[in-house]
């Protein structure tokens, strides 16, 4: 549906500052929306003040801060091992994603690497949460522009994976199955049959949104256009994930860094990305990248190697003096931690870099000018956790 | 294992024992010939991280530079490092016990520094995937550094953070409000000597083993018995 | 009444149509709800919905007209009371109205008004104005705002519905429903008379604009912006609750039921049977189930499409509205006239 023309429309809507849209002589006395910190179809409790003028959207000033649990400060007082357990909950629908960069910088400070069986698992992992994470966030989508019955075949289909999840780990949304030089067991019996019968079944998930959500009109009507970030933008805000590439900058950390201790570099996977860079371009990329971690999943499962799935590390974990930085490709985008380390039991500082809150922090710029059900669709689009953005 | 570069009054730059990463040294390369002596120090490990220290007053500087020549456009994070060592350890102190001995000496990380609080902020070329994390020192008796808001437009939240966390002015920063905590909050938690209150209130008992089943310690011989 | 045996008075005659009345409002408006919304719905959603109020959760309605009669009577204090109490009776009476004139069977009809249609369209207007009372009189910004949005879509919307009808009035030759379903069940089509002419084929246009436009008309998915673009409330109906949201709740589901049951008299052929001749007072008895079944599968694809739609932004609609539907309404008008005259 987009010819190029309208491409080009759609640069020169949103390279024009965004005052230009609204039109700043008739100001009249606007009306103050609070858009949460309850709203429907939640992600968590952001609060957005909105100054309205009417219909549109003058200024959006997102207030954050109702989840902060203080992450930073928390992860000073404790053990290497300790806080495995705690960051999993930062961004808790993809749990095991947030566990790997910190494990993985812990380990690059002492110098030991995960057996290969246990990286590939752990990328096994990666990838099934990226699955449970954003199956939701397709569903959720048509929920933001009014379709119902979407979300509910994502919950359903979204259980799969969380069984999976939880046969091997014992836990479904927090699995705390990461440990410094490996894993903490090993696969199940049977589970790698039922991972790819899960797999099959996420495709047809895959297909059904296709066809209920992307290939309608009026979500089209409701998304093309709506929202668009440049590529220029986006950069300079630190925008990450499928957020970033679908404003058309193919980056991706799974192919891109080499020198990761994961096993991406052993699958045979495509970048999606996206020229548009609206809200329909964002859902898009997600859904395709959802297809694509099946594909994954189901290559490395052929090819999981054997052996040991923990190296030998000592009981007591020290890590060594140093900073080290890892960052992955989270379902939400780039996740990383970089760790300040003295040697001791636990770390010095570490600064956890989360991707909602750079996601987020695009709001302002975004939605200025914008009708408010559009403001709905863009920030539905943006996707974020608020343990993800409040750490 | 050559030294990378003899840079004005820097201190000497360390190389670890690892292959030579050519891309991050020409990065290092261009930033020393632009920046002079305003580099105060360096750290490079081979295909992991460059870190460079830069003066407090080239802090913008060195963000225009890695924006513009080094194709850095992607704004990572920023944020800052308290490097003074916390009095209370990680609040396992027994406290019937007098409080133990604790290294009070400010040593920095990677890079080097002479004061307590450091500001550090990552940027990355998302072409060729390449980071570089600069570090610039704070006054201890002015916490100020100039704001990267004109630099990279998403500096402005992380920027508030830390102002917020650690009580580090901006100068320049359009809204510097706070972010997470309400208000009227008083101090900046994420410095040391801002206490964990929750282990002050109640130690960290050390490591617990797993509780024991109801009925089975000596105590209650109403409800089940211990299986 | 003088189809029956007996002579009742004129007063027991009024009293059996006020009850009859009720039935026939509150059957279509209960079977909906329960069926549709309850359970419909929760299948298409894979899920059961409610099972515990009875088996399989048939008693689910009686128990929620019980929880909404015992509960609170709050108006708010800066609300202008009379209006406030006066708006949920004047959209439930503008439904009670256009049953009037629904024909359930040859002789089984409240009102048989020479110009029916015509009255059925201009009373279900009267909601606009019913909901226009609620939201002003709520003294609330987010009502008001979403009480002008609903009002404008209503409005934008009756015109397609009026043109829809038009087409069909123009092949019945007449505005008395009576006289519609007579036209479709004696009628033919270019000679074929089989079936009579149900207008769902011969004026398949007018009765997909009918179908979209009744959709907007009750407020529904693709067209619920007024109820959904607060994103917090639900617009008019915000300030309401216990017994008055229970009143427009009722009449949202019967003015379903309502548009369902005209859609099927002026389309579908209402209590009449295809091809089918049987006596009047067996078609006084057998005519309004065959006319519920025939408005329960309309009004299925009213829900189907509200549950699996995403909405329209208040101006997309509107864009349909005048660029699309009237256009297209028009032009079917000119058609049907040609047509008529030709054959």
């Amino acid at each position: 549906m987009s010819a190029v023309s309208e491409r080009d429309q759609l640069r020169y809507i949103a390279a024009q500052a965004a005052d230009a849209r609204v039109n700043l002589e008739l100001e009249t006395e606007g009306m103050t929306l609070s858009i949460g910190p309850q709203h429907p179809a939640t992600h968590g409790t952001l609060r957005i003040v909105a100054r309205l003028d009417g219909e549109q959207v003058i200024a959006a000033e997102p207030i954050m801060g109702y989840m902060h649990r203080g992450y930073e400060k928390l992860v000073e007082a404790r053990t290497y091992p300790q806080i495995n357990t705690l960051i999993n909950r930062i961004d808790w629908l993809s749990s095991f994603a947030n566990e790997v960069p910190f494990i993985l910088a812990a380990e690059k400070l002492m110098e030991i690497e995960a057996p290969p069986r246990a990286q590939w698992i752990r990328t096994i992992f990666h990838e099934l949460s990226r699955i449970a994470n954003i199956t939701l966030f397709l569903g959720d989508m048509g929920v933001q522009v009014g379709a119902l019955t979407a979300v509910f075949y994502a919950f359903r289909d979204r259980e799969f994976v969380l069984n999976l999840i939880e046969s091997a780990t014992g836990g479904r949304f927090h699995p705390n199955f990461d440990r410094i030089g490996g894993l903490k067991e090993d696969l199940p019996k049977g589970w790698i049959d039922e991972t790819r019968a899960v797999m099959k079944r996420i495709r047809s998930f895959c297909d059904e949104m296709d066809d209920l959500l992307v290939g309608n009109e009026i979500f089209q009507a409701r998304t093309r256009g709506i929202g668009v970030i440049p590529k220029e933008v986006g950069l300079s805000y630190g925008l990450s994930g499928a957020n970033l590439r679908a404003s058309g900058v193919d980056w991706d950390l799974r192919r891109d860094d080499k020198d990761i201790a994961m096993a991406w570099k052993h699958a045979d996977f495509k970048v999606w990305t996206h020229p548009d860079g609206d809200s329909f371009a964002r859902y898009w990329v997600r859904l395709q990248e959802v297809r694509e971690s099946t594909r994954i999943i189901e290559q490395l499962l052929d090819g999981l190697p054997s052996g040991p799935i923990m190296a030998k590390v000592p009981r007591i974990i020290k890590v060594p003096e140093g900073e080290a930085y890892v960052q992955t490709e989270n379902p939400l985008g780039v996740m990383g931690y970089y760790v300040v380390s003295k040697g001791d039991l636990g770390p010095f500082r570490v600064k956890i870099r989360s991707a909602s809150f750079n996601n987020i922090s695009i709001t302002p710029w975004l939605l200025r000018g914008v009708y408010v059900p559009d403001a709905i669709a863009i920030l539905g689009s943006l996707y974020f956790i608020l343990g993800d953005i409040d750490r | 294992m050559s030294p990378l570069s003899s840079a004005g009054d820097a201190a000497a730059p360390e190389v670890e024992e690892a292959p030579r990463d050519e891309a991050r040294e020409e990065m290092l390369e261009h930033l020393q010939r632009e920046l002079g002596d305003a580099i105060v120090g360096t750290h490079l490990r081979p295909h992991d991280q460059l870190t460079v220290r830069v003066r407090n007053d080239a802090w913008v500087a060195a963000g225009e530079l890695a924006r513009d020549h080094l194709g850095c456009h992607f704004f990572d994070f920023l944020s800052a490092i308290d490097w003074k060592p916390s009095p209370w350890g990680r609040g396992e102190d027994d406290p019937t016990e007098p409080p133990p001995e604790r290294p009070t000496e400010i040593v920095q990380g990677y890079a080097g520094g002479e004061t307590r609080f450091q500001v550090f902020a990552r940027v990355l070329n998302t072409r060729t995937n390449l980071g570089l994390v600069l570090k610039a020192d704070v006054p201890d008796d002015r916490l100020e550094i100039a704001s990267w808001v004109p630099v990279y437009a998403g500096a402005d939240w992380h920027e508030r953070e830390t102002w917020e966390m650690y009580g580090i002015t901006f100068v320049g920063h359009p809204n510097l409000v706070h972010i997470y905590l309400p208000g009227d909050f008083e101090g900046h938690p994420l410095r040391k000597d801002f206490p964990l209150l929750a282990r002050m209130v109640k130690p960290w008992p050390g490591i617990a083993d797993v509780e024991p089943m109801p009925g089975s310690d000596a105590g209650s011989d109403d409800g089940e018995t211990a299986s | 009444m003088h189809t029956l045996a007996v002579e009742i008075p004129y007063w027991g005659q009024s009293l059996l149509r006020v009850l009859g009345v009720f039935a026939a409002v509150l059957l279509p408006a209960g079977t909906i709800v329960y069926l549709y919304l309850f359970k419909a719905v929760s299948f298409m959603q894979s899920r059961l919905g409610p099972m515990e109020a009875g088996p399989y959760g048939s008693v689910q309605l009686v128990a929620e007209v019980g929880k909404f009669l015992q509960k609170e009577d709050i108006i708010p204090a800066n609300a202008d009371r009379r209006i406030f109490t006066l708006a949920p009776y004047v959209v439930v009476m503008s439904t009670f109205l256009v049953y009037l004139v629904v024909p359930f069977g040859p002789d089984a009809i409240f009102a048989d008004y020479d110009t029916g249609i015509f009255f059925a369209m201009a009373v279900s207007s009267l909601s606009t104005l019913g909901i226009l009372m609620a939201g002003w009189a709520s003294a609330n910004k987010y009502s008001l705002i979403g009480a002008l949005r609903a009002a404008g879509q209503m409005i934008a919307y009756e015109l397609p519905l009026v043109l829809a009808v038009t087409g069909v009035v123009i092949q019945a030759g007449t505005l008395n429903l009576q006289g519609i379903v007579a036209a479709q069940h004696e009628g033919d089509m270019f000679g074929v008379g089989v079936i009579g002419n149900p207008f769902v084929l011969t004026q398949i246009v007018g009765f997909l604009i009918f179908l979209v436009a009744a959709q907007a008309e009750l407020a529904q998915t693709p067209f619920d912006m007024p109820i959904a673009e607060s994103e917090l409330v639900t617009g008019y109906l915000t300030e309401y609750s216990g017994m008055r949201f229970l009143l427009f709740f009722i009449a949202e589901f019967a003015s379903a039921g309502a548009l369902a049951a005209l859609a099927a008299t002026l389309f579908l052929g209402g209590w009449s049977i295809p091809g089918v001749d049987l006596d009047n007072n067996l078609m006084n008895v057998v005519g309004p189930l065959v006319l519920f079944a025939k408005a329960m599968i309309i009004a299925f694809l009213f829900f189907w499409a509200r549950f699996t739609l995403p909405r329209f932004r208040e101006d997309q609609l509107q864009q349909l509205a005048w660029k699309g539907l009237i256009p297209i309404a028009l032009l079917n008008i000119m058609v049907t006239a040609v047509l008529k005259v030709a054959f």
